[in-house]
């Protein structure tokens, strides 16, 4: 593990076990993160990036479970706490952002109240809780006195902050943004992005941001992971992917996105994304490749290629 | 105030805001009568005041029963005795089923099944027959009757919370609250807790209506109170052997019996329309 790491997952390994079979959402992802670094972990429903984020916060939603693995984060491993010691790593060391500000508030309590309960309950006195929140709020380009208002006063950009600014208030190294502009208007999702993008470099902090929208992570990520029924097919510097994507799934990624600078149009990948309760053998974008071979029904090796980590028989060493 | 908000009746239809405001007029007249019970009569409820059987008369407004106890003294100091009753059966039922329908629904699993079970076994009993048998074994006190009522109730706010919390702990700010490292303590008591009130209030009325009923039949058995005690249930017991010929000893209690649950009842059915109304 270089020093230069603020986030290391290992080898993990998250399963559901429902009633029609075992789910693997999450099956075998290693990934790491550089602090004050926003990498984009980008893939369809159901790819499993947010059950990774999730994961990163060790609270898989049952019947989910960590199998195998580990999430390291500023040298803690998550993986290995539980209860009273994993309560006190979330929104302290790592802290989460959901998708719809519309319900991630609590709807009977005052907005400066959720913020400060969350520092109360990690140790902060309430009164220097207290004193915090304008100068958090402010910082987050919303009014001081917002913090008496109840979430149905506020917009939708307004709550996305305020959930920012909860999730941010004790100063988390790493930030998981699951989708944090989603569910808002465009206009909007530039200043949530931008927004983001502050306060990372402001306090040094690194952001995961999970996305189904490539083009989104493109634009704002310094890394990209490509995930793909339930693995990273692809992880590396965001220019260089966007450039010369390797794997035939971020190829296809990158052309279903439209571009207004050219004439090219949109090609959808045909076919559907693996059942993850039986996913095919070997490499799981298979039956849908246009470069599959014989050697696909092997379960392809990450590989790395200059700053990049593949893992597809097709490219990688001597590339083609 | 959002807390107030919950229980804010501009959400209500007419009719049904009506039927709250008659209920609480009813309830509050009831506590009136028995908060200034020494004030509204100069009697006392458990002594001889007049000649037997006396009817409605300037000095007994409803008349004396057969021992020369004045009716109204009785009416007025037994809304005291069923108040009591009533109030202490519902909070002690409220204190045990609340907390015990958050654990169970929100922690699920082992506890839940077993913290179920034994409800279910409670609720699966004819209530009377139950608050009977316990109010026998305990003997007659209106504390023993209390604990009756109460344990005949408790399955009702358990399973009344439970369902709701576990449709609540999915709810997107709960699983935020996990995120950001809240307590589960404090997500029960802060983030869920809150969000029950207003079932919490139409099932505190319709219980309350019920209670009242139980209260008087345990004491018509003669089960909650011990004699001379003032207790509607208990004179309209009394009074039932002699109803033919002096009628006012069993219109008075009858009357307040039915005035009370109605009162409660007429509250929580209001209240419950704004509940029919969100869940459409």
């Amino acid at each position: 593990m270089s020093s230069g790491e603020l986030l290391r997952v290992e080898d993990l390994k998250v399963y559901y076990y429902t009633l029609t079979g075992i789910v693997r959402a999450v099956d075998g992802v290693s990934l790491s993160a550089r602090p004050g670094e926003l990498i984009a972990v980008v893939g369809e429903s159901g790819s499993g990036k947010s059950t990774l984020g999730m994961a990163l916060l060790g609270m898989v939603p049952p019947p989910g479970k960590i199998v195998s693995g580990k999430v390291v984060i500023d040298g803690v491993e998550v993986t290995g706490l539980s209860g009273e010691e994993l309560r006190r790593v979330r929104g302290s060391l790592v802290s989460m952002v959901f998708q719809d500000p519309f319900t991630t508030l609590d709807p009977v309590r005052r907005i400066g109240d959720q913020i400060v309960e969350v520092m109360t309950e990690h140790g902060v006195p309430e009164d220097e809780a207290e004193a915090k929140v304008p100068g958090i709020l402010e910082s987050l380009g919303l009014p001081a006195d917002l913090a008496m208002a109840y979430p149905h006063q506020l917009s939708g950009g307004q709550r996305q902050r305020v959930s920012i600014a909860a999730a941010i208030a004790l100063g988390p190294k790493l930030l998981v943004a699951d989708e944090p502009t989603t569910a808002l208007d465009v206009i909007v999702q530039k200043q949530i992005m931008d927004l983001l993008d502050d306060i990372r470099k402001k306090r040094g902090m690194t952001v995961m941001l999970i996305t189904h929208d490539i083009a989104l992570a493109v634009e704002r990520a310094d890394r990209i992971a490509i995930m793909y029924a339930g693995k990273i097919v692809e992880y590396g510097p965001t220019r260089e992917i966007l450039e010369d994507p390797l794997h035939p799934y971020t190829r296809g990624l990158l052309k279903s996105v439209p571009d207004l600078y050219s004439d090219r149009r949109p090609e959808p990948i045909p076919g559907n994304p693996p059942d993850l309760r039986d996913p095919p053998k070997g490499c799981r974008f298979r039956p849908r490749c246009p470069l599959a071979g014989s050697i696909c029904s092997k379960e392809p090796k990450p590989r790395e290629v200059d700053e990049r980590v593949v893992s597809c028989w097709m490219v990688g060493g001597e590339r083609r | 105030m959002m807390m107030l908000e919950l229980l804010s009746m501009s959400k209500l239809p007419r009719h049904a805001r009506l039927m709250v405001y008659a209920g609480l007029v009813i309830v509050a007249f009831v506590i009136f009568l028995a908060a200034a019970a020494p004030l509204l009569t100069p009697y006392d409820p458990t002594k001889t005041v007049g000649p037997s059987f006396a009817p409605p008369s300037r000095e007994h407004p409803l008349g004396t029963n057969r021992l020369g106890y004045d009716v109204w003294a009785r009416i007025v100091y037994g809304a005291r005795t069923i108040l009591y009753v009533v109030f202490a059966a519902i909070g002690i039922s409220m204190a045990l089923g609340i907390p015990l329908g958050l654990i169970s629904g929100y922690y699920g699993g082992r506890i839940d099944r077993a913290l179920s079970m034994v409800m279910d076994a409670v609720y699966a009993f004819p209530s009377l027959v139950l608050a009977i048998a316990l109010a026998v074994a305990l003997g007659p006190s209106p504390t023993n009757a209390a604990i009756a009522i109460a344990v005949v109730y408790v399955p009702t706010y358990f399973r009344m919370v439970r369902g709701q919390v576990l449709s609540l702990r999915e709810a997107p700010y709960i699983e935020t609250a996990r995120a950001l490292g809240l307590p589960t303590r404090r997500i029960l008591v802060r983030h869920i807790a809150p969000h029950l009130l207003p079932t919490i209030m139409v099932v505190f009325s319709l219980s309350a209506a019920d209670a009242v009923l139980t209260e008087a039949a345990l004491s018509f058995l003669g089960l909650a109170v011990e004699p001379p005690t003032p207790d509607w249930g208990y004179d309209l017991y009394v009074g039932k052997a002699f109803a033919r010929s002096y009628p006012w000893l069993i219109i008075a209690p009858g009357f307040m019996i039915t005035l009370l649950a109605t009162g409660f009842a007429l509250i929580g059915e209001g209240l419950s329309e704004r509940l029919r109304r969100e869940a459409v």
